[in-house]
């Protein structure tokens, strides 16, 4: 069985992991044409080659980042999206359909 | 025709008939370049010169012809899907399918042996009610049948309540089949070469010019070539190509793997296929098992066998078939498909004007060649995309009009 390594559960067999895409930087939400989000939803890099993905450890729910070679199938490094993401972002709060 | 034989026979050469005439040099400019001499690049060349008179066409082949998906899928043609451009598509697949061998007077060993889905819960009871139900109304033959039905089709399946996941229902599709993969590929490449068109081996396309929209010419590892209109049908490398071309593309490519074991005597007529066991089986003419449908759980472009994969279809076919459990392997492989995320192909236009696609093609682009070559070919003419065609556009990602298969496909994923 592969291993993967989680980044808070150390080595696991790959069974216990779910991939979750590759890693996009969101568009914003709020000012995202229709043609962004399709792209952002469905479109995909699909590279031979080096990527970063999301996966989660399934049984602890923990998601994570993982750089890995789409050819050679050699995961190279596993990290924590603390490591991108750094802020904290404040949704607005839902204001009873009327726009900001 | 025995006479001819004996001869042969007798004869201390055994001269080896040429079914396609081999590669010259290639030309400065073709009219049309397909990319990708599998089925569909072959199927739709054959169509252009047959019924088009388009000749001055190449196909040009990274490797060599029939080698990629074609030759690793395994062989199924169906057209029970659910939604009714996923059916009327894939009919009209199946009907070609059934005239094809008379078609080039070569045998692609057409067998109409039917395919039975199992369903082992309430909810797939309920979805085969409902693809039954647009078969039938679309012309396609399947209907929903009780374990009595399924016993007396299949003898040998386990049909014993006892199991992991008894067998409740099954949806009998009368118009499966299977054919011989590679001969599909050799009929319409030899067609194609008798009536002009050239095919390049071992011609890898390393970039496509594009300039103001239009593709002008491709880059070969053989040399510059100009073309008029370029198609890709390169299923498994539909990302790499189209991004040469500027063209973004809604795929991820995940392995499916497959194996066959040593031959038996003929006892499994249909196509069994399990959706929740995520596993079918079929014998082959030769009488081996193919045991496939295990796709990877993350994307991958790789083609190598894993054994996490042989245990748990293995285990899946053992379950439906218990005398497999002594069988021997003789082979597992796999293939990338190009997954899309509503299981349907991507066919017709690109953002390029001249450039034309035929990607998308999970794990279902065997049962469709004949329909691909007939339409691909026609827009490649008519410049006009054919109505049976349109809904599987690439803009429909855009438009957020998705035609979902995901259901309908017998593989796992």
């Amino acid at each position: 069985m592969k291993l993967l390594t989680c980044p808070l559960n150390g080595q696991r067999n790959i069974s216990e992991f779910t991939y979750g895409g590759e890693y996009h930087p969101m568009p914003d939400p709020e000012t995202a044409s229709p043609r962004q989000w399709a792209e952002y939803v469905f479109f995909h890099d699909n590279e031979a080659g080096v990527v970063i993905e999301w996966w989660c450890h399934t049984a602890s729910s923990f998601w994570f980042l993982a750089e890995r070679n789409t050819i050679t199938d050699r995961v190279i490094r596993t990290f924590e999206a603390s490591e991108i993401f750094q802020n904290r972002i404040d949704f607005a709060e839902p204001t009873n359909g009327e726009k900001k | 025709m025995p006479f001819g034989l004996l001869k042969y026979g007798l004869s201390s050469e055994y001269p080896a008939q040429h079914h396609f005439t081999p590669a010259t040099e290639l030309k400065k400019h073709y009219d049309v370049v397909i990319i990708g001499a599998g089925g569909h690049g072959t199927a739709i060349a054959y169509n252009l010169a047959k019924y088009h008179g388009i000749t001055n066409v190449a196909v040009l082949e990274k490797s060599y012809l029939g080698g990629g998906n074609t030759a690793r899928n395994t062989a199924v043609i169906r057209s029970n899907y659910l939604t009714e451009e996923g059916v009327s598509f894939y009919r009209e697949s199946v009907k070609l399918y059934n005239n094809l061998s008379n078609e080039f007077n070569y045998n692609v060993m057409m067998e109409n042996r039917g395919q039975l889905t199992l369903a082992h819960s309430d909810a797939a009871v309920r979805s085969f009610r409902w693809r039954a139900e647009v078969n039938q109304h679309m012309g396609v033959r399947s209907e929903l049948i009780d374990r009595q039905a399924i016993a007396e089709l299949v003898p040998n399946l386990n049909m014993s309540e006892d199991s992991r996941f008894p067998i409740m229902a099954g949806l009998w599709h009368a118009d499966g089949a299977t054919a011989r993969h590679d001969a599909v590929a050799w009929g319409y490449a030899k067609g194609a070469c008798d009536r002009g068109v050239e095919l390049h081996q071992l011609t890898e396309v390393e970039d496509i010019e594009v300039s103001r929209g239009r593709v002008t010419a491709v880059k070969t590892n053989r040399g510059r070539v100009e073309c008029g209109v370029v198609v890709q049908a390169v299923a498994g490398a539909s990302s790499i190509v189209a991004k040469k071309a500027g063209i973004p593309l809604p795929i991820h490519c995940y392995p499916l793997q497959a194996m066959v074991t040593q031959p038996y005597k003929p006892i499994l007529t249909p196509h069994v296929s399990s959706p929740h066991v995520h596993v079918y089986v079929h014998q082959t003419s030769r009488g081996e098992f193919v045991i496939g449908g295990g796709s990877d759980p993350y994307p991958l472009y790789h083609t190598r066998a894993t054994l996490d994969q042989r245990e748990s279809l293995s285990a899946a076919a053992m379950e439906l078939f218990p005398f497999l459990a002594q069988a021997r392997m003789l082979r597992q492989w796999a293939g990338t498909t190009d997954m899309t995320p509503d299981y349907s192909p991507i066919m017709g236009l690109s953002p390029v004007e001249n450039y034309y696609l035929d990607a998308g093609w999970g794990t279902w682009g065997f049962k469709a060649t004949p329909i691909c070559g007939v339409t691909i070919a026609e827009l490649v003419a008519t410049k006009k995309v054919p109505e049976i065609i349109k809904p599987f556009e690439l803009e429909r990602f855009y438009k957020y009009e998705q035609i979902n298969e995901a259901g309908a496909t017998a593989a796992s994923h």
